[in-house]
């Protein structure tokens, strides 16, 4: 069906999250919607799926103008919504999973037909190539297939336009290759799809005619055919933006970081960290790349304290620490963004200038014989606040009210707030937009250059790439190759990252 | 400006929780009133006038149980007559007095919440303390000077409420055992260990069969506030207040208190900043059982005056209400305390004077909680727009991880 959004406006108390958006989609066409955090994305789509109502615009499906005063009467129109975060009952299989709320029914009792609800949905993941077992329990599945559950949702509602809302931010890049292969079979029988994303290169792959969004308007419109990802990044953050972060040759010092032979061992006392060896020096930034799970988290757990070896050597600045607390780790100089900021970076229902002090609260000026010193400590937050560009209204504001990106600043602020002779960054840039990301990788090159050692862990190839001096890639447990950064391509660092060996090594 | 701002948003929604207490205890009251019930059908404005009647007698009474009555102090003070002055202000006194250990039990209890531990053994720490208390005063008897006494008897109490506060917290730090199945079973044992003890010639009051202990108020007492006639309020209730305000600094302005605080909201994130997670539990649990060990004791060695079985009465339960009431801020707590204690003591002169029972207040007390705990329901009652969630909200409802 043809999709046309006009001039939708839609206010909230303090600000105009909407501002006259007009957008349209065509039958059986992928419509990408690009924009930060905030630019109106979310607010857009919830208008289109009902669940707010416009101050002002029409949305009109094939010609005929709508007005979705709930979500029911969105999904009658065949408008089908795939949330970020899932609406799945945990305990029910993908059968009652999927018909739940709009079940068939036999029988004068109205009970509820199992049968033909199976059959459909078997038809229905055959027709799209939508691999689920319709009898497994929701919890029983991985994320993935969970997000296929929620396709088959709006599909079993006849839905013929498809909202997906950050489909790839639970998913790893083997999965999202999978979501896009259903999103292209899904339009080939004329299913139309809005992908809302802020990430460029997904963007550029999948759609076929882009929309960027900036604070609540329209900043312009692509074609993925000749776009490319740095004018698409300008139009989104509304001035020039460095992609791939701008620094010189890497410096190197002398080593900082030496792991020696290390094995560590996971929650379920399997080998995680299987006999690895790295150094890193003062003046550079060592990236290791690879696929979630294959140990980087163990190995950073390891090196910062929080997880008890199995054997080998870890010095940091020459000295030994492998029986170390995180405490005396940190003493040395060690700064750690944790991989999981909300969960281990931040305590949420504490304040900003809080969480500003939270791994230093201990020393001076901060504190002195265990009593805080309040003006030290909001003075200095309030001074990380402005060098770090943290929006939040003020520093008494609770961590959990900020942005990811916001928040992912103050994590940074803090580790830099005290001079850092190693700093260990695990997925630092996870989940921020464009703008958020180029400011944290600009600030971890400013440690580099001034003399701190920089071991970052990624997921994502573009980010090991920009920032690596030098790139390992972590398999099964093991470094199975350092690259020097001028060498490095997605494919050879993809290729190691799947297992294959690596004979020649740049360090 | 901001922060009387910030404070009216905090106490908002506790103050409206027990307004909304009130109004459905009134309709309670009304519908429980069978006389004037029974008169509606003929003489319904006589009914009606003679129902709110009630609801006004009874919560004055109420009143002026809690609090005394102005003209009546007045004319005491003017008389000059001490038996009269202490009649007219025996009611406030008698509500400080059951604040008082209510203060000392609601700080124990906020401190363990802030820190994510979840404290069900506050009676168990006061009568542990209470014990501790009573041994050191009988043992001390005739040997130092009573004031000696006194101090000794205060410190052993909260050192033993202390104590008994430490074994869960180390239990669930070391084993991962879980505070609230701990808490609750050394309630229990609590409660044999002092009939245990109060078997024992030492402890129990010569000639008694039942288990209360002698009468510790000749060997040493803790010092009165005001000297009249039947007044009990002593400096247990100045100690209390003094150490809200120690519990306040300690929680908000020292390292130990952001430890504390940080370990209760998010068990990870402190291990990650490199405190020790452990070490916060134990200390929060150990520090909330002196408390309430200091509390027991101050019952003992003052307003009560010996060791009684029921010594307790609930009231390591009654403060996890109360804390919750606070918001877990020991202003709130001192607050909630003087509300609890004003009910208490309001309500015995109700149900004398009014002929409405004293169970009328545990049922106000229980709807004061209930709506605590259902902020919703009081915002969409009285259309108080939704704002943030309070974070002491936040810290007792996430769940604790083991170390």
């Amino acid at each position: 069906m043809q999709l046309e959004l006009r001039d939708i406006s839609k206010r909230f108390p303090g600000v105009l999250a909407n501002d006259k958006i007009s957008i349209s989609a065509d039958k059986g066409k992928v419509l990408g919607l690009l924009g930060e955090n905030g630019a109106g994305k979310t607010t857009l789509m919830n208008i289109l799926s009902g669940l707010y109502k416009p101050d002002s615009g029409e949305i009109v499906i094939d010609g005929k103008e709508h007005v979705f005063a709930d979500p029911a009467a969105a999904i009658r129109a065949g408008v089908g919504m795939v949330h970020q975060h899932f609406m799945l009952v945990p305990v029910f299989d993908v059968v009652e999973a999927v018909a739940l709320g709009a079940e068939p029914v036999t029988g004068p009792l109205g009970r509820f037909d199992r049968a033909i609800a199976r059959k459909r949905i078997v038809e229905l993941s055959t027709q799209y190539g939508l691999d689920v077992d319709p009898d497994a329990k929701i919890e029983s599945l991985p994320v993935g297939v969970r997000q296929r559950v929620e396709i088959l949702k709006a599909l079993y509602r006849k839905s013929d336009i498809l909202v997906l809302d950050e489909p790839s931010a639970v998913l790893t890049p083997q999965e999202t290759e999978e979501l896009f292969e259903i999103i292209r079979s899904l339009t080939a029988t004329g299913t139309t799809i809005i992908f809302i994303t802020h990430k460029l290169n997904e963007v550029l792959e999948v759609a076929d005619q882009i929309v960027v969004l900036r604070r609540g308007r329209v900043a312009g419109t692509a074609d993925p055919k000749t776009a490319t990802r740095q004018e698409l990044a300008n139009m989104m953050v509304g001035r020039d933006v460095e992609l791939i972060v701008a620094k010189g040759p890497a410096n190197p010092g002398d080593v900082v970081l030496s792991v020696h032979d290390l094995r560590v061992r996971d929650d379920r006392l399997d080998m995680a960290v299987d006999g690895v060896d790295l150094e890193v020096r003062a003046g550079e930034i060592v990236a290791i790349a690879g696929v979630q799970g294959n140990g980087q988290t163990e190995l950073v757990e390891a090196i910062v304290g929080l997880r008890t070896i199995d054997s080998g050597e870890i010095t940091i600045g020459g000295h030994h620490t492998e029986n170390a607390s995180p405490r005396e780790i940190s003493d040395l100089g060690v700064a750690h963004i944790p991989e999981d900021r909300g969960r281990d970076g931040l305590i949420n229902y504490m304040s900003v200038a809080e969480n500003y002090i939270l791994d230093t609260y201990h020393r001076e000026p901060y504190s002195r014989r265990g009593v805080l010193n309040l003006e030290a400590v909001n003075e200095r937050a309030a001074q990380g606040v402005k060098d770090f560009d943290i929006r939040t209204p003020s520093i008494h504001t609770l961590a959990t009210a900020l942005s990811g990106g916001n928040q992912q600043k103050v994590v940074v602020a803090r580790e830099f707030s005290v001079p850092v002779q190693l700093a260990i960054a695990a997925q630092p840039t996870r989940g921020l937009d464009v703008g958020s990301i180029e400011y944290i990788h600009r600030r971890l090159v400013e440690q580099r250059d001034g003399g701190a050692a920089i071991l970052i862990v990624s997921t994502e190839l573009d980010e090991v790439i920009a920032v690596g001096d030098r790139i390992a890639v972590m398999y099964d447990g093991r470094i199975v190759g350092i690259l020097a950064g001028a060498e490095a391509t997605h494919e050879n660092i993809g290729l190691l990252m799947g297992g294959a060996s690596h004979t020649e090594s740049a360090a | 400006m901001n922060r009387l701002r910030d404070l009216g948003r905090r106490a908002l929604v506790p103050a409206l929780s027990v307004i909304t207490a009130f109004i459905f205890g009134a309709v309670v009251i009304v519908l429980t009133d069978l006389e004037n019930l029974a008169r509606l059908p003929t003489d319904p404005v006589g009914a009606i006038l003679g129902a709110l009647g009630g609801v006004a007698r009874g919560y004055g009474a109420m009143l002026s149980g809690a609090f005394g009555d102005p003209a009546r102090v007045v004319t005491a003070l003017g008389s000059g007559n001490p038996r009269d002055i202490a009649a007219a202000i025996r009611p406030i006194t008698e509500t400080l007095v059951g604040a008082t250990p209510l203060i000392f039990a609601g700080l124990a209890i906020a401190i363990s919440f802030r820190a994510g531990m979840f404290n069900i053994g506050g009676d168990g720490q006061l009568m542990i303390g209470a014990l501790g208390a009573t041994i050191t005063v009988l043992a001390l008897s005739g040997q130092a000077p009573p004031l000696l006494i006194l101090l000794a008897g205060l410190a052993v109490g909260a050192l033993s409420g202390g104590m008994w506060g430490f074994i869960p917290g180390f239990l669930k730090a070391r084993t991962g055992a879980h505070e609230v199945i701990t808490t609750i079973m050394l309630n229990y044992v609590a409660v044999q260990v002092v009939f245990f003890a109060l078997r024992s010639t030492f402890l129990r009051a010569p000639g008694s069969t039942s288990p209360v202990s002698r009468n510790l108020t000749p060997i040493t007492d803790v010092p009165l506030l005001i000297t009249l006639p039947g007044i009990r309020l002593d400096l247990g209730f100045i100690v209390a207040l003094v150490m809200a305000a120690i519990v306040s600094w300690l929680l908000f302005r020292t390292t130990l208190g952001f430890e504390l605080r940080a370990a209760g909201f998010n068990l990870t994130a402190a291990r990650y900043a490199g405190m020790s997670a452990g070490g916060s539990m134990i200390l929060a649990m150990a520090l909330s059982g002196g408390l309430l060990g200091l509390g027991g004791s101050f019952m003992v060695l003052g307003t009560v005056g010996q060791l009684t079985l029921d010594l307790s009465g609930g009231i390591g339960f009654t403060a996890i209400a109360l804390a919750l009431l606070a918001s877990l801020r020991p202003s709130g707590v001192v607050l909630a305390a003087l509300l609890f204690g004003a009910l208490t003591t309001g309500g015995k002169l109700m149900g004398i004077q009014s002929g409405i029972p004293f169970d009328l207040l545990s049922f106000i007390m229980a709807l004061v909680i209930m709506f605590v705990a259902a902020p919703g329901l009081i915002r969409s009652i009285w259309r108080v727009p939704v704002s943030k969630p309070a974070p002491e909200v936040a810290a007792t409802t996430q769940p604790t991880g083991t170390v």
